[in-house]
């Protein structure tokens, strides 16, 4: 499977990347160049394998449903780039 | 006395808990040879102030009789571990002056325990790389220099830990390991490289690269060093749903030299293509060392080995775009305006994310993409079974695993930068032990006929460390490295 150009743009739409359409074509190269890579893996007979997610099968663990932690909404937001009393603000999402 | 920078850790705490030297002086000593040290570029941040007050509070500390493990040692931080208000980049431009609110796990179990922050330190942005060449700070120079005075880079992604310890800008260093990243920079400068089995060390805190194969560890002078600080570093913590409810052992009592009957294995697969003489030598070496300690050796097989950078190179990409998602110029870090909230986000991520972190998140993107889910994500998850079962048969048969750590030593910088898969495949002999979630450890071994730096590495079996640790230590003394780096950075 070969990356085009236009696959290029829409996996950058798909992952919030902005993208100049100078800057196209030599990602194309350079994702064709890593995919090629990759495909030997369709080389291997993985029938009835189980997909590998993690290497600790930890159950997910438990604890009481009480409040815990929290009430430092300043904290959290100390680092926001723009801020609206306990808030991020971001521009405007719906007209 | 020598020089207080010379010491090695265990060597400072023993002159500590002796009184031959206060922490503040051996503190003092470590800033100012941080200091002299900018143009190795090891340091992203450095924190003398905060260094000087936590040395103060350890001294009181010594007198009081209440000294934890690790009081009063200098150490370097990698710039992935967050730090309480302290600003913390992953060497990344789109995390901009983030200053954490919190601390991480590991990190605090290192000030619990007595330690003395000397700064942040430099590595590829995000962990993403094997050179320390993607950061948003430039390049950290390897202390060891190419034949020609050229510079050199110091592996990566933990590049400014190696860097550090290779130079003695601090006793130890932190460090992170995804696919190679305390490994290969441990190979490429002299030093000692732990990475600890996958949820040994919380992961809580750590700026989160892939999630799956992401571990702490430490990067030292010696192996005794790392056993040390591993103690330090690791705990269970609920706040990491993978991290293991299991006790941390002494692993420094695991130091006994004895490795009587240990079966050591030599996987075949790791026989390269094109791998320079002098590895395949230092490989036959380590191996003649073991067996002289009394080690027994076993031929073994790891039939997977060569789909473990391509599984790697799907998976590590798959978690880093959904990681990486949360940079969208909300919450934190440097947001760059749009005529709307997705044009916010997209010119967000263009400008504050480097060429290497964007093609791994494309990547991953495409990975999981509608259509080729299964064809490439699930598929390299299937693999990545077949190659953590690889390692359960070989260890059926041997007890630890004997590997070069890297195809080669240590390049110049500028070399392999235009070229992302030549890149890739410094990981070849690491990233293994990543995917399975085995514990592995770089020791110095030799040198390349440049005078370089060449490690050898072994594997473990899960939670195996004290075994590990215990090899490791009869290779390193078998090896007697004790070569440092001309110290042309200070001129």
């Amino acid at each position: 499977m070969s990356v085009d150009e236009k696959t290029v743009r829409r996996i950058a739409t798909l992952a919030r990347i902005g993208l100049s359409e100078a800057e196209v074509p030599a990602l194309a190269k350079e994702l064709n160049a890593i995919i090629g890579f990759v495909e030997q893996l369709s080389e291997v007979d993985t029938t009835g394998v189980k997909p590998f997610t993690s290497p600790v099968e930890n159950k997910m663990r438990r604890r009481e449903d009480v409040v815990n932690d929290g009430g430092y909404a300043q904290d959290v937001l100390a680092n926001a780039p723009e801020k609206d009393d306990e808030y991020f603000a971001v521009p405007k999402v719906v007209d | 006395m020598s020089k207080l920078t010379d010491l090695n850790l265990a060597q400072a705490r023993d002159g500590l808990a002796s009184k031959a030297f206060s922490a503040t002086e051996l503190t003092q000593a470590h800033i100012e040879r941080v200091e002299a040290s900018d143009k190795l570029n090891a340091y992203v941040l450095k924190t003398p102030e905060k260094a000087m007050d936590m040395a103060k509070a350890s001294d009181v500390k010594f007198a009081d009789g209440t000294a934890g493990p690790l009081e009063g040692l200098p150490i370097g931080v990698k710039d992935l571990f967050c730090t309480k208000g302290i600003r913390t980049t992953a060497s990344s431009k789109i995390l901009g002056e983030f200053i954490p609110p919190y601390e991480s796990t590991v990190t605090q179990n290192l000030w619990t325990d007595g330690a003395v922050l000397l700064g942040k330190l430099n590595n590829d942005e995000f962990a993403m790389g094997s050179s320390n060449e993607t950061s948003s700070f430039g390049p950290v120079n390897n202390p060891y220099q190419g034949a020609n005075g050229e510079n050199l880079v110091p592996g990566g992604s933990s590049g400014g830990s190696s860097a550090a310890v290779a130079a003695r800008l601090g006793v130890a260093a932190t460090a992170t390991d995804t696919g190679g990243s305390i490994r290969q920079p441990a190979a490429f400068t002299g030093t000692v490289g732990l990475k600890p089995t996958y949820g040994r060390c919380s992961r809580w805190g750590v700026v989160a690269f892939a999630s799956s194969l992401d571990q702490a560890g430490p990067i030292t002078q010696t192996v005794r060093d790392a056993a040390i600080m591993l103690g330090s570093m690791a705990s269970f913590d609920s706040r990491d749903t993978t991290s293991v409810e299991r006790d941390v052992p002494n692993y420094e009592a695991a130091l006994t030299g004895n490795i009587k009957g240990l079966r050591v294995g030599i996987p075949k697969e790791y026989r390269v293509d094109n791998m320079p003489s002098e590895i395949e030598a230092l490989w036959q070496q380590g191996i003649d060392w073991l067996k002289e300690a009394g080690a027994e050796i076993v031929d073994v097989s790891l039939p997977h080995t060569k789909y473990a950078l391509p599984a790697y190179y799907i998976i590590a990409p798959a978690e880093a775009s959904s990681n990486l998602a949360r940079y969208d110029g909300v919450r934190y870090g440097a947001r760059q305006a749009g005529v709307d909230i997705d044009d916010m986000y997209s010119n967000t991520r263009a400008a504050g994310f480097g060429d290497e972190v964007k093609r791994r998140i494309m990547v991953g993107t495409y990975a999981l993409s509608a259509g080729y889910y299964d064809a490439y994500y699930i598929k390299a998850l299937q693999v990545r079974r077949l190659i953590a079962d690889d390692f359960t048969q070989a260890y059926e048969k041997c007890d630890v695993l004997l590997t070069p750590t890297t195809p080669s030593a240590a390049f110049a910088v500028g070399k392999d930068v235009e070229d992302p898969l030549e890149m890739y495949l410094n990981d070849v002999f690491t990233v293994t032990a990543n995917l399975a979630g085995l514990p592995g450890l770089s020791v110095p071994a030799g040198l390349d006929a440049n005078g370089l730096p060449l490690g050898l590495q072994l594997v473990g079996k899960a939670f195996g460390e004290e075994e590990l640790l215990r090899v490791g230590e009869v290779l390193e003394t078998a090896a007697g490295f004790t070569t440092r780096p001309k110290e042309w950075w200070s001129a």
